[in-house]
Order: C-alpha cells, then structure tokens, then sequence
C-alpha cells in the first residue's frame, strides 16, 4: 500500500508534469533543430516566435469567445491554433524575405546569422508586446480536470490524491500527433525528402535539381506551426507571459543539442531528458521518501535543487554533454 | 564580423563629426530636460560604452558570440557587495567557515572525479566510481552548507543576514569584479569553446541566467531580492550631504545660480564622469596597443580566416578562451563600477535584453572591432534608448490624436513604451544589412 502511495504520489507530482513540460520542450526543439538543419543556425528568435504565435491564438481566443463559439469540453484555442499558425507562417515567410534571405544569398556565415536572429529576436518582442502586453494571461478554458483529486478519491479511495488536468492530456496528445504528421512528413513524402536530403548534403541536393528556395519556405512553415503549438501548449498548461516565452529558449536548446542538433528523434528524446532531470530535481521528495522509508523522518524537504535554479539543470546538462559527447547522444550535424 | 570587410577608406573627420553630434545631443538634454538627466544618461552611457568594450573584444577581434553579458556584469557587481561593503557583525563566525569548508568539499570532490575520470580505465566500474564520489561529495556539501547559511540568514534579518564584505575601498572591488567575471568565463569558455561557434553562445546564455538566480536566491551572499543598499562610493566621489555641509559651499553654488542640493548632486555626477572617462581612456589604450602588438594581428589573422591561421601553428582555441576571458573580465568592470554608481545591488534588475543583448546592438551599431565605435555605440544607444522610452507615448498620442478615445487608443498608448525594442531590432537589422562595418569603421 505504501509503495503504491509512493507510485502515486511520484505520478501525480513528477511524471504527469514532466510528461507535458517534455512535450512542449520536444516540440520547441523541433523547431530548433528544424532551422539549425535546413538554415544552418541557432535561432534566438525562436522564443519570441512561440510568443508570437501563442499571443496570435489567444488574440483568435478571445475572439471566437465574443462570438459565443466554444470547443465544448476542450479549450477554445484548439479552434484558433490553425489560424495562429496561419499568421505566424505568414510572419516567418515574410521575415525570411526581408531579413534572412539576403544572409542566404551572399553566404554569410552562421554566428552573424545568429546576430541577425538577435534582431529578429527584438522585433518579435516588440510586436508581442504590442500585440498583448506584458501581464500574465491565462486562456484556457472548458473543462479542466480529468481526473480531479475528488473524482480520483471517489475512484479508488485513496487518501493520496492524483489529478490529471485536461491542458496536460491535451499537450500530450497534440505533441503526440504533430510529431507522427512531421515524420511523416518528412520521411514519405516529395518535399519532406527533399528537406532531409538539403539537409544532409546541400550541394548535392542543389545538383539533383532541389529547390533551395521551396525547401527553405517549407521549413519556415513548418518551424511556424511548431512554435506555435509547442507555445500554445505551454500557455494552456501553465499561462502565457511573454518573459517566460524568452527564458524558455534556454531549455529548448539544451533539448536539441543534448539529443543532437538536426537530428529530429534527438530533440524530442532531448526534451524528455531535461524536463525529467528539471522536475525531479526540483521536487520536493519528503512525501515519497516518507512512503518508501516510514522509519525515516527527514527534516528538510529533501529536495536537491531549489526550484529557482531550474535553469541550471539544463544548463549543467548541457555542460556534460558538450564535454563528452558534443554530438549529442544521437549524433546530430557536425561539431 | 563580416564578410564584406574591405579596408577603411572612410574619411578622418567622420569619427569627431560623430562624437560631436553625440555632444550635442547631450547638451540639448541639458538644457531641454535638466543636467541632472543629461549626466545621468551620459554616465550610464559610458557605463553601457565600457561594457560595449568588453563584447567588442570578444566579437568585433575574434567573432565570439557571447549571450551572456547580463551573467559577467552582475558577477562583477557582486564585487563591491563583497569589498566594500562593512562585514556583518558575528556573520562569519556563525557560519562563514561552515561556508568556506562546503566549498572545500565540493572542490575536492570535483577535483577527486576528474582525477578519477582520467586516471580509471573505460568502462562501468569508472562511471559508478565518479558517480559515488560527485554524489557522496553533494550530500556531505549540503550538510555542511545547509546550517551556516541558516545562522548567517538569522542575525539580524531586517537590514543584513548575509555575510557582508571586507570594508576595503570601493575602487580596490572594480578589478576585483573583474577577476570574478575572469574566472566565470574560464569555466565556460573551456568547455564551450572549440566547438561549435554558436555553443558558446548558448552556453554563456545559460551561466547569465544561472548567476542571475543565485545573485537572487542566496540570501547569505547578496541579500537576494532584498537588495544591498548604501555601497560606498568609490574614493574621490564625495556625497552629497558632505558637500552641502562643507563651509562655503552654499555661497559658490549661488554665485553660479544654482541651487546647493542641484550643485551638490551635480558635482558628484561629474566626479563620477571623470573617474569613468579615466578608466575607458586607460581600456581603449591598452587595448589599441595590445591589437598593434604581434598579439593583435594574431587575433585578427585567425579572426578573418582561422584556418590559415591555424596552418601557421597558432592556437585557436586557446587564443580565443584568452580574449574571452579578457572581454568578460571588462564586463565585470563595468558591472562592478555600476553598481557603485547606483550604490545598491538589485539582483532583480537584471533583465538579458537590457544588459545583453542591447549591448549586443551597440558594438555593431559603433562598428565591430572599433574601440572608439564601442564608446560611440554605448553612448548613443544608450540615449535612444531611454528617449525612445519617453518619446513612444508622446509620439503615439499625437497619431492617436484623431481616435476615438477607447479600448484601442489605451492599448495603443501604454505599448508605445515597447517601441524602444522595436527600435533596436530594426536598427541593430539595418546596420547588419546595409552598413555591416557600423558607423564608426574598424581601420
């Protein structure tokens, strides 16, 4: 019984919650990953793009809301999320015109790209501050729980309560299905071939007659559509502040490079792996340690790492892995 | 860092023509909005110049890209806390040495694991080896470290519970700030380094955000969120009160038409001005000479092609991890002169588009590997940035002049001040686009 109090207890404060950050950490490294293989850079700007995107949706939230329409149980912005990432594609079509195509053309080399980003990065702030301020939002609505600590005490009778909340299924199940459509994508059809082959030998593929310019825009597309899911997600389970959205480009980048950067399954493995070590290193583990060891009365509360240096965590894997394995754990682009 | 470098051919008289503009721009805050203004921003200005010093060296000789100037600035702020601050009375004896023998602990066991590490052979035993040793190392640091913190964060929590410093003068703390940024930059650079160029970047992104949250978190060291004040000034700036008080004072501030507390506050806004434009025109020296040395035009030959550079048996790696660590210990500088203009620590203020990546802006708005751009750069940007955030609103009623008062003319007013970030973005786009060598030309 105690160890499955134990069980219990770790699911309900470490495992759901890791699983949903996970997801929306994969996805963001997606879109990393996406421009670093295709582009050839790191983009700063991908932060502020989530925060674009997302800012878009909950605008079209709002909207729909007046208009009395909603998802019933589920929350309204899974209707606006097509047209936010209608607009952000439109953004990023437009940005690689105006900015990037220009670096493209004359070759310049990738860490003034990454500065270019960095200007990017300012307008994208701007434009998101512009388009909703600064203050911290919540959007989601419908139902919120699925299993709610009451429902779950009603099921089983156990005094240990488990929640599941619907913005946490949701995550994962959009995740889930955004990541088989983009392998798919990228592993069946014409142009996700193309992509992977512009990828893995650009002057080759530019001989076989591959469309730089096609390929380029897909990725934009396609790195549009990330972003804003993996930012929308985010923003319906915990809120939306555009701060958050540029601090959370340190994980996502620790996410791709630990998996390998341009390597696809590497992000979304990289991202489990950091929202795993960030939640359970930050978490409190008395109550577990208290089922397991009920001899064992810890006075603290057994937690390794204060939750404000959740940064460090990715960082200090970020650390190990450029150390011993720069690569990543499943060899990504080269050093 | 451009590929469209060529060789100046600019004209002599751009550089003053510029400086000059920049004067007037200043005068004309003087005497718009008060010289209490127009010497702050130029203070901060020349703050935000020597800061733009240290990423030029890193950027503008070497093409480093380092995102976490925000991390060195507030470690080199950290200094005057720790120098110049008076010592808390029986902080040290209540937990100071607990302190100090953690950290001894965790040094050795880091120590002990990269010696294990290398001295093991391959395989499960190593592994499980270092593992034990960092773990056992960890718990053994948190038992020690644990109870001093608690008894150094009970002594009088309301005005200290931290450790306090050593009461040395203020200015000895300046190269001690930069030593602190020194030693950080050591530490990432050498693993971040000789990798990938856009590591360093992420990585140094990541220390910035790691120092930020122990400056914030730690009570012991810096007060945390409940911020130091009343850091002593460095030696010749006097204080306001001093000067009021001393006999005859009064009577000269009046012979030049100025109020005593107006006079009092400028004349320390000026000394601080003189002793900055002592320490920028000792930095830009030594480090024109340093690039006229053989030393320089190695930097700039592995800068414009490192594998030539390389071919001729210079180390790359080693060179850059070098003007890495000196550029950041010029960020610490001017984290540790900042703080000891503001005289508070307030870890909370530390915002990474603010102290990185707008420092970012003007080294290539001044012109990459130009000193004097950087100075340029740092000022004039500076002032834009804090006029944008006057002019925004003022701009923004004027167009919303016509509109309806409402919903959207609120918005629209209270999000002109974001306009700044606009600003910066399109100009930092523009300059990188149409004008890569900046305004002020590397020669």
């Amino acid at each position: 019984m105690e160890l499955i109090n134990a069980l219990v207890a770790l699911t309900n404060y470490v495992i759901i919650p890791a699983t949903a950050y996970g997801a929306q950490l994969a996805l963001g490294a997606l879109g990393v990953t996406l421009i670093y293989s295709i582009l050839r850079f790191s983009n700063f700007a991908h932060g502020d793009t989530m925060a674009f995107g997302t800012a878009v949706v909950i605008l079209i939230t709002w909207g729909l809301q007046a208009m009395g329409i909603s998802f019933g149980p589920l929350p309204t912005a899974l209707i606006a999320l097509p047209f936010g990432i209608a607009v952000t594609a439109l953004m990023m079509l437009g940005t690689d015109r105006v900015v990037y195509r220009y670096y493209r053309r004359i070759r310049a080399q990738p860490v003034v790209l990454v500065m270019v980003s960095v200007g990017v990065m300012f307008v994208m702030n701007a434009l998101t501050r512009f388009l909703i301020g600064v203050d911290q939002i919540n959007f989601a609505d419908g139902e919120r729980f699925i299993i709610s600590a009451r429902t779950w005490n009603q099921m089983t009778g156990m005094r240990e309560p488990l929640t599941l909340r619907t913005t946490q299924a949701i995550t994962v199940v959009t995740a889930a299905i955004t990541v088989v459509a983009l392998f798919w994508f990228l592993n069946r059809t014409r142009t996700g071939k193309s992509m992977r082959a512009f990828s893995d030998n650009e002057d080759l593929a530019l001989l076989s007659g591959i469309d730089p310019d096609r390929v380029v825009k897909v990725t934009w597309v396609l790195t549009a559509a990330l972003a804003t899911i993996a930012g929308t997600l985010y923003g319906l389970d915990k809120s939306f502040k555009a701060f958050t959205y540029f601090q959370i480009v340190l994980p996502i980048f620790a996410s791709a490079i630990v998996g390998g950067i341009g390597n696809p399954v590497g992000a979304i493995v990289g991202g489990f792996i950091i929202s795993f070590s960030e939640v359970g290193l930050t978490y409190a583990w008395k109550k577990v340690a208290g089922y397991l060891v009920p001899a064992w009365e810890p006075d603290g509360l057994v937690q390794l790492l204060s939750t404000d240096y959740k940064f460090a965590v990715s960082f200090v894997i970020l650390i190990l892995v450029l150390i011993f394995r720069p690569t990543g754990i499943f060899r990504g682009k080269v050093v | 860092m451009s590929p469209t470098r060529q060789p100046g051919d600019t004209s002599p008289l751009r550089a003053p023509l510029f400086f000059a503009i920049l004067a007037l721009l200043i005068l004309l805050e003087g005497l718009t909005t008060g010289w209490n203004s127009a010497l702050g921003i130029l203070n901060m200005g020349l703050i935000s110049a020597i800061m733009a010093l240290g990423i030029n060296l890193q950027w503008g000789t070497a093409g480093l890209f380092n995102a976490g100037a925000m991390g060195f600035l507030a470690l080199g702020g950290l200094a005057p806390v720790l120098i110049s601050m008076p010592p808390t009375p029986g902080a040290f004896a209540a937990g100071g040495m607990g302190i100090l023998t953690a950290f001894v602990v965790a040094t050795i066991a880091l120590v002990l694991s990269v010696v294990t590490w290398r001295r093991m052979p391959k395989g499960r035993a190593r592994g499980l080896a270092v593992t034990g040793i960092l773990l056992v190392g960890f718990f053994v640091y948190r038992a020690l470290f644990d109870p001093a913190v608690t008894a150094i964060e009970a002594i009088n929590p309301s005005a200290a519970g931290n450790l306090g410093g050593l009461g040395l003068p203020t200015l000895i703390s300046w190269p001690v700030g930069a030593l602190l940024a020194a030693g950080a930059a050591w530490l990432v650079g050498k693993t971040a380094l000789g990798l990938r160029s856009d590591y360093l970047a992420i990585a140094t992104l990541g220390i910035a955000e790691i120092i930020v949250a122990v400056l914030k978190n730690e009570q012991w060291l810096d007060r945390g969120v409940l911020n130091v004040n009343g850091i002593p000034r460095p030696w010749p700036v006097p204080y306001e009160i001093d000067l009021q008080a001393r006999p005859g004072f009064a009577e000269k501030a009046q012979a030049w038409g100025l109020d005593p507390t107006l006079a009092s506050t400028l004349l320390v806004k000026l000394a601080f001005l003189a002793l900055f434009i002592v320490v920028i025109l000792l930095l830009i020296w030594a480090s024109e000479m340093a690039l006229k040395s053989p030393w320089g035009r190695m930097m700039h030959a592995i800068r414009d092609n490192e594998i030539s550079a390389a071919a001729m048996g210079k180390n790359i790696t080693r060179r850059h991890l070098q003007v890495f660590v000196l550029g950041s210990a010029v960020i610490g500088l001017a984290g540790a002169m900042m703080i000891s203009l503001d005289g508070q620590m307030t870890p909370s203020s530390y915002n990474p588009l603010r102290y990185t990546f707008l420092i970012l802006v003007m080294v290539v708005v001044g012109g990459s590997g130009s000193n004097w751009g950087s100075v340029l750069g740092g000022v004039l940007i500076w002032y834009l940035w804090v006029k944008a955030g006057d002019w925004g609103p003022e701009i923004m009623q004027v167009v919303m002049g016509p509109v309806p008062e409402g919903d959207f003319k609120t918005h629209m007013i209270n999000s002109a001040a974001h306009m700044r970030m606009l600003l910066m973005g399109i100009l930092l786009l523009l300059v990188l686009r149409f004008s890569p060598r900046g305004l002020l030309p590397e020669k």
